[in-house]
């Protein structure tokens, strides 16, 4: 279900102020982030935000098309590497 | 022959079933347009006369997408997220379903035919 408008896109406080910080700067600084429910607003565009998984941090860097997506869907937490058979193949990707 | 957004309707139907046959186009949909033009929804899509026809042309030409226009419309979207690389779009590409369902089993409209995998050995006990 969709957020209501009245409140606004949700984006962690913290996180939205490293990124206004940067754009002010004119900096482009990875910025390392847990908050993975936050959403990209178009101040975003241009910086690169390292997104936890739940073990490492994904560098994601934002496009304009990304806009409106939560953080979370660009950093996969889930590493499904192919079922067994053959060995050959296995430890790739 | 009632032809609209170049597919033929069939003709023996009642209008508001032989509009479903447009791609884009449901029986919600057919029946707004219908009723717009002020035709009624069990008239049979052979007794359209022309002018009801051209109505129903313009209604679907300036209202909605149908067609190869809306299939385009939705590969693109399909593709946008592909390009960005998000979660839906990474479950596009390996053609799995996207919206959190389970795969142990099932989703078999995405997954395809079952693939068996070969000798998989028996649960030794």
């Amino acid at each position: 279900m969709a957020r209501s408008l009245k409140k606004g896109p949700y984006i962690h406080y913290k996180l939205e102020k490293k990124v206004l910080d940067n754009v002010e700067a004119n900096k482009k600084t990875v910025i390392k982030t847990w908050s993975r429910a936050s959403m990209i607003s178009p101040d975003f565009v241009g910086q690169t935000i390292a997104v936890h998984n739940g073990k490492t941090f994904i560098p994601v860097y934002v496009t304009e098309n990304m806009v409106g997506h939560k953080l979370g869907e660009f950093s996969p937490t889930r590493n499904f590497r192919g079922h067994g058979g053959n060995k050959k193949d296995k430890g790739k990707r | 022959m009632a032809r609209i957004a170049g597919i033929d309707l069939p003709r023996n139907k009642r209008g508001e079933i032989g509009l479903t046959y447009i791609y884009g186009v449901g029986r919600s949909r057919a029946r707004n347009i219908l009723k717009e033009a002020g035709i009624d929804f069990d008239t049979k899509v052979q007794d359209w006369d022309d002018d009801q026809l051209a109505e129903i042309r313009r209604i679907i030409g300036d209202g909605f997408k149908v067609e190869g226009e809306l299939r385009s419309e939705i590969q693109l979207n399909i593709k946008r997220l592909m390009d960005i690389g998000c979660y839906r779009g990474i479950r596009h590409r390996s053609g799995l379903p996207l919206r959190g369902q389970r795969t142990k089993n099932n989703s078999r409209t995405r997954k395809g035919k079952r693939k068996t995998v070969a000798n998989k050995k028996k649960a030794t006990k």
